[in-house]
């Protein structure tokens, strides 16, 4: 079935290429890396994670939206997903992958990585993450790869397999419940700690992850004119307005909690992200553009009749990606950091090389999302 | 199978096995090299000695640094110079910083500016070590919060979960930060996490810790907690003492005479 994706017109070959060219660029800094040790990062010995974690979590997200489709399609039946749900499953494929690469690449001695299965340690969440997002990659590239298989010849697919489905559709929740633990079981991070973070980690994931799906399967009517359908865009969309509600909200109850309590520890963080702390300002306009531009896109997505047009679509699914990109993936991982455990507020910068890890990484998954979806879509037209 | 064949496997068996244990190092007198663990094989009683530390901030003066330039020099700590790459197992800083959550209203301006040391408090509910997916750092039978530098795989989650920052990481090779090396502790490696380990290294030469034998004012005391005739609980029994961030349960075993 692989071969399907060894054809494609000049464009395609193109796309191709410029992501090889960006993976050789992340290559090469990530030997730089390697070679100089991870002081060619931003990270310091007070903020000790940065964009590699930060890319991780929102990822996660990414991955776990999948849920959204194959709940529907395989437990309610919804017909109208049948052409949207392998795009998902092949997402979340990508999307774990990029997840681990992103671990990979954060980890000072990558080269003991499979210390973590020689010595497992259930007490750790970092063990229990490892596990469910190795697990989640294979559930959904056998099923997606599985069902595909089958259509292809014509076949319904094996009964071994929806099993496996049905299993993915909890899975999908435990990758990104074991991701908040992470974060949400350390004392003295009080923007972590609490008890909200695993539920809004599912509704921002929702939301997000959602609109990326939906991003997704506009491109491919575009630049290969296989279209999922608009009503199922639509439907996603329901569920991407609802998520992003959910989501506001809990930055909302976030926010009570931490002032009217008035304990400076759970004020500290949300200060410095939302209004400067002690003359640092750094993370403030971001935060900000964030809050309104996932307002903004919510308004859009309210407002009856707009949603249909796919240009109002895609903006407001674009704008809570970037909103909430910024929120999880930046504002969220360093506010825990800061301020430090000793009150001292310390910030942080990517670096070029950093970054160039970063772009290579995202280059990796879109490649491997490029290359599933071609095999996808021949399939899907026949071709 | 007849019995002069059943013998020769027997005995080739047994020699290889004798083999085995003794290049190993299992069998004590074959050994190629001697195995010489007192941590192991004189293990006590779990919970038995809890080793503590008592820090009478009263005594520590301003213009001292003895401690700090022992420890760091036995242990081989690097001094790179710069805050991001920095890695430190003991230093002074101020109140407001080491017990932010403490009480700071109306102290006396001489103990806000008193300095005050900062290290591993050896938790005896650790946050770090529980959030270590591959034990490399892990609680030690005499209650010491240890570290395995070759089993570390560096991914920081003990500096995220420790509410002290207590813990540094090698981002760049510690060797060329060391000026002068010391023979008494390895150097690490870069990519691992690091931190005090109130002097394993010396307890079981039967030394104090480097910062203890180093003061001049004699201002740290070190023992058994769990000892009632040891010298540091007769000082914690006649003394108003701190330990940093109480609230959050994690029983540290440095205390603080404020």
């Amino acid at each position: 079935m692989i071969e399907k994706a060894l054809k494609g017109t000049r464009n395609y070959w193109a796309w191709i290429a410029s992501l090889l060219a960006l993976i050789a660029v992340g290559i090469t800094a990530y030997n730089r890396q390697r070679w100089f040790g991870l002081t060619v990062t931003g990270m310091g010995r007070d903020i000790s994670w940065g964009l590699y974690i930060a890319q991780f979590t929102f990822l996660v997200g990414v991955a776990a939206s999948a849920v959204m489709v194959v709940l529907p399609y395989y437990l309610h039946n919804q017909k109208v997903f049948s052409k949207t749900v392998i795009i998902g499953e092949f997402m979340a494929v990508s999307a774990t992958l990029m997840c681990l690469l992103f671990i990979l690449a954060d980890m000072g001695r990558p080269d003991r990585v499979l210390n973590v299965l020689l010595y497992p340690s259930p007490h750790s969440m970092v063990f229990w993450d490892v596990m469910v997002l190795n697990g989640y990659f294979i559930i959904n590239l056998v099923s997606g790869w599985t069902v595909l298989g089958a259509e292809r010849r014509g076949i319904p697919p094996p009964a071994w397999v929806k099993p496996i489905i049905y299993l993915s559709i909890p899975w999908a929740v435990s990758i990104h419940t074991v991701t908040a633990f992470l974060y949400a079981g350390l004392p003295g991070r009080h923007l972590w700690l609490t008890a909200v973070l695993a539920p809004r980690f599912l509704a921002s994931a929702f939301a997000a992850g959602t609109s990326l799906l939906i991003l997704v399967t506009l491109i491919i009517k575009k630049v290969s004119g296989f279209d999922t359908g608009k009503e199922a865009r639509e439907k996603l969309a329901v569920i991407v307005t609802y998520a992003g509600l959910i989501n506001i909200f809990m930055i909302g109850t976030e926010f009570f909690t931490a002032f009217y309590s008035n304990v400076p520890s759970h004020k500290h963080s949300l200060q410095y992200l939302f209004f400067g702390l002690e003359g640092h300002y750094n993370l403030v306009p971001f935060m900000w553009f964030s809050l309104i531009l996932g307002l903004g896109s919510l308004a859009v997505l309210l407002v009856p009749g707009l949603k249909t047009s796919p240009k109002w679509l895609a903006a407001a699914c674009a704008g809570l990606v970037v909103s909430i990109w910024i929120d999880k993936g930046v504002g969220l991982i360093l506010g825990g950091f800061i301020p430090s455990p000793l009150d001292e507020i310390v910030d942080y910068f990517p670096t070029l090389t950093e970054v160039s890890v970063t772009v290579g990484i995202w280059a990796i998954g879109m490649l491997v999302l490029t290359l599933l979806l071609k095999v996808a879509v021949a399939v899907k037209t026949q071709e | 199978m007849n019995k002069e064949r059943r013998d020769f496997i027997r005995k080739t068996g047994l020699g290889v096995l004798a083999g085995i244990c003794a290049s190993s190092g299992l069998i004590q007198a074959f050994a190629l090299e001697e195995t010489v663990l007192p941590a192991w094989d004189e293990k006590p009683v779990p919970g038995k000695i809890r080793w503590g530390m008592l820090i009478d901030t009263r005594k520590c003066r301003q213009d001292c640094k003895e401690c700090v330039a022992m420890c760091h020099h036995v242990h081989n700590v690097p001094d790179f110079g710069n805050r991001k790459d920095e890695v430190k197992w003991i230093w002074k800083s101020s109140y407001e910083h080491v017990f932010p959550t403490s009480t700071q209203q109306f102290r006396t301006k001489e103990v806000l500016e008193r300095p005050y040391l900062a290290l591993c408090n050896h938790c005896a509910e650790s946050p770090c070590t529980r959030a270590c997916p591959t034990e490399a750092t892990f609680k030690r039978w005499d209650g010491i919060v240890s570290m395995d530098y070759h089993r570390c795989i560096g991914c920081r989650f003990c500096m995220a979960a420790c509410p002290y920052g207590s813990r540094s990481f090698n981002w760049r090779d510690p060797r060329e930060g060391i000026k002068e090396a010391s023979v008494d502790y390895p150097t690490r490696m870069t990519g691992v996490v690091e931190k005090c380990n109130f002097c394993s290294d010396r307890l079981v030469k039967g030394l104090m810790p480097a910062c203890v034998e180093s003061c001049p004012e004699k201002a740290l005391t070190f023992g058994d907690l769990n000892d009632p005739r040891s010298d540091i609980r007769a000082l914690l029994e006649s003394n108003n003492t701190m330990q940093r961030k109480p609230e959050l349960g994690t029983k540290p075993s440095v205390f603080y005479i404020i």
